[in-house]
């Protein structure tokens, strides 16, 4: 016990006191805002030429206004096509905008030109599009003689609300808005154990393999057994993991405050910049309380020591079996990865299936992989804000537990026969066979 | 006391027998020579009394008592291709290891620091292996072995990637050890080494012990009888008709002599037919004779 515990603090201060472990965490929440602000920056660029545009509308479809959206000028014509074509300014004007007469009232698509030099991109050409149709829309209604108002009631916004039919007292009942925050906090529950197991999994794995190469580890298992070797550098790896999450978090909530304080900018409005537009402020405020409240709803206590059970067991299964496939390996990268295979299939398939689990949360495929071992530690978290039945949880919980036992023992048996193997190409079919070697 | 004895030792890897019966006891506070060629089972033996793998059979006892995983911190144990952690500096790793045989955390920086001293190298303890040149941190690798002051040294090629003075310090540390009292194993293919400095030795050659006892005994159970003469002036071939010769070159006579032959008989022989001699002398063979002779026939 004592020289396990030797063995984590190694593991875990060598990494940790790294000059590369510390830019590494502390700069990447930092890369990241960046990296996020330039591409929020890319993505909004707007056109950046004002182009005039001279519109012919035959058929007065158009009511004589159109208005200037992102950098396109509107003016109308009152020539026909032909005489303006034959008085077009290039130098003044980008392109000739024409908008036929409507000939069938009835009909669902009408054609409209642009003639011009240059094309006017696929943004703008579906600003002009949109704002065309608005305007036959308008048209229409006034030609059909239908009443604006009555047109408008026709949309209706419906929201399921569930409700159990026996309510418990005392707790308050899940509204729409519960399943959307579920869903958010199953889906970043997963993706970060699937970051977890996969970046820290393979670390240990590189590690073992580098110790071997070394060959250290002939040093080391003269004092230690391989066992403790190999628990010790998957629990001081783990560890690091963690204080890099928790680094993580505190640095994201000082950034966010601090960018509240300098700026006065509130960093949620730009978290779903296309809502913020359509969406007039008051339903948006709302709907943000709502999602505060859901917020609260959740019952944390439950939740996270369940998410922290499946994260320390996930984690102790995979890595296991990495630091087992890093014993087997020597400095063969491309070894490495055929034989690391197995591990990566099912903890990608994992992930899809946790996206699966949130839209169906209680189909036969989320149940079933939440209480397959490989998949659990990714699946079942993501189902946990929706509270799936009791059952569900004991038996996933049992299953979980019984497989990281079985799992880390079959690793141990691996690693003791691989770290002390050299020269020899090893096969997954010679894996399973060290696995009954006696000692 | 013998501080290591096997009895029957037997260890086998799937199909192949890697260790064979090996039964022998070394002597406590003897440097003790274990022999044999590559693939001969060394390294399966040496990682049995290591106590990283268990024998399949047969039992071993080291320092009255079989041996189980408390012993290995008794044990300090060189492997032939050693390592360090590169990126970890050498004060803290020596640190390291040897907490992770038993000592704590003030006792391994006492025996750091006095290594360090000896071998007066105390400006390494900041200093990563990585830096290290091949020679230091082999010395490095020497301090992490003994660091512990284990009664059993188990030294496995330590001269190999050596420049001699290095190998001649490890050397004299290896005397000064068991000077001391350590007992230990000499695991090597290089016979004048093994002339050298040990007072005993083993040798395995297909996963058994095919030969051991003391350096002279050996020497003395292998030796054929052979005699260097030298001599002034001639001698004439009807003096030699009926000697074995073996060499005869530079006023040089090298003879050998049947089993039970007295030398005297054949010095009196020479002596009587006017033969002007001025040396006379044993010639036993070498361990490397010894060891290609048992190798390559085992049924001698």
């Amino acid at each position: 016990m004592n020289k396990l515990w030797i063995i984590i603090k190694r593991e875990y201060l060598t990494r940790v006191m790294k000059k590369s472990f510390i830019l590494f965490t502390i700069l990447t929440p930092l890369l990241f805002a960046v990296f996020f602000g330039v591409v929020g920056y890319i993505m909004s660029y707007k056109n950046d030429v004002s182009q005039k545009i001279i519109v012919v509308d035959s058929g007065n479809l158009l009511n004589k206004s159109l208005k200037d959206e992102n950098n396109l000028y509107f003016s109308f014509s009152n020539d026909d096509l032909e005489t303006t074509k034959t008085n077009f300014d290039s130098k003044k004007y980008a392109g000739i905008l024409y908008v036929p007469e409507i000939k069938e009232i009835q009909s669902k698509k009408h054609t409209i030109y642009f003639y011009a030099d240059e094309r006017l991109g696929l943004e703008s050409t579906s600003i002009v599009e949109n704002k065309i149709e608005d305007k036959i829309r308008d048209y229409k209604i006034e030609k059909l003689q239908l009443d604006k108002k009555q047109l408008e009631s026709l949309d209706t916004k419906v929201a399921l609300e569930p409700e159990s039919i026996h309510p418990k007292d005392g707790k308050s009942e899940a509204t729409s808005m519960t399943d959307k925050v579920g869903a958010g906090l199953g889906t970043f529950l997963g993706i970060l154990l699937y970051m977890t197991i996969l970046l820290y999994g393979s670390n240990v794995m590189r590690s073992v393999m580098e110790e071997k190469t070394n060959r250290v580890v002939e040093v080391i298992i003269s004092s230690v057994k391989p066992t403790q070797l190999m628990l010790g550098k998957v629990i001081g790896v783990g560890m690091v993991g963690l204080t890099q999450f928790i680094i993580w978090g505190i640095l994201m909530f000082v950034i966010q405050l601090a960018v509240q304080a300098f700026f006065g900018i509130d960093l949620q409005q730009y978290r779903q910049p296309n809502m913020a537009t359509n969406v007039d402020p008051e339903l948006m405020s709302s709907t943000m309380q709502q999602m505060v409240d859901e917020i609260f709803k959740i019952n944390w206590w439950f939740v996270i020591p369940m998410f922290i059970f499946y994260f320390l067991s996930g984690y102790l299964l995979y890595a296991s079996l990495f630091a087992a496939v890093g014993s087997a390996i020597g400095d063969d990268i491309g070894e490495s990865q055929s034989l690391s295979m197995p591990l990566t299939i099912p903890i990608i398939m994992a992930f899809y299936i946790m996206f699966v689990s949130i839209r169906v949360p209680n189909s036969q495929l989320a149940v079933w992989s939440s209480i397959f071992p490989l998949f659990a530690p990714i699946v079942m978290p993501a189902r946990l804000a929706f509270n799936p039945p009791m059952w569900q949880i004991i038996l996933s919980v049992v299953v979980m537990i019984a497989s990281t036992y079985f799992f880390v023992w079959l690793a141990g048996r691996i690693f003791r026969v691989g770290i002390l193997m050299y020269g020899k190409k090893v096969t997954l079919r010679e894996l399973g066979k060290w696995m009954f070697y006696k000692d | 006391m013998p501080i290591l004895s096997l009895n029957k030792v037997t260890k086998s890897y799937q199909s192949k027998l890697a260790v064979n019966e090996v039964t022998f006891d070394m002597p406590e506070g003897t440097i003790f020579g274990m022999l044999g060629p590559n693939g001969a089972g060394k390294t399966s033996l040496i990682r049995i009394i290591t106590t990283i793998t268990k024998a399949d059979s047969g039992s071993v006892f080291f320092d009255g008592s079989p041996i189980n995983s408390k012993s290995a911190e008794k044990i300090g144990y060189m492997p032939e291709e050693r390592g360090l952690y590169k990126k970890m500096k050498v004060g803290e790793q020596l640190i390291y290891l040897a907490q992770l045989r038993g000592m704590t955390d003030k006792e391994a920086k006492n025996a750091v620091k006095y290594w360090f001293e000896k071998f007066d190298i105390a400006d390494w303890n900041n200093k990563k292996v990585e830096e290290l040149s091949k020679g230091m941190s082999q010395k490095v690798q020497f301090i992490a072995t003994v660091l512990h002051n284990p009664k059993l040294l188990i030294l496995d090629e330590p001269f190999s990637g050596l420049d001699p003075v290095n190998a001649n310090l490890i050397k004299d540390e290896i005397y000064e050890l068991q000077q001391k009292g350590t007992s230990i194993i000499f695991s090597t293919h290089r016979m004048e080494q093994v002339e050298e400095i040990c007072d005993n030795i083993v040798l395995i050659n297909q996963g058994q012990n095919v030969l051991e006892g003391g350096v002279k005994e050996v020497k003395e159970q292998y030796k054929e009888h052979v005699f260097e003469i030298g001599y002034n002036g001639a001698i004439s071939s009807t003096v030699l008709e009926n000697i074995t010769v073996v060499k005869h070159q530079d006023q040089k006579l090298l003879v050998k002599l049947e089993d039970a032959k007295n030398p005297n008989q054949i010095l009196s022989h020479l002596i009587n037919n006017g033969v002007q001699l001025h040396s006379f002398q044993e010639i036993l063979p070498t361990l490397n004779d010894i060891f290609i002779k048992v190798v390559t026939n085992p049924n001698v």
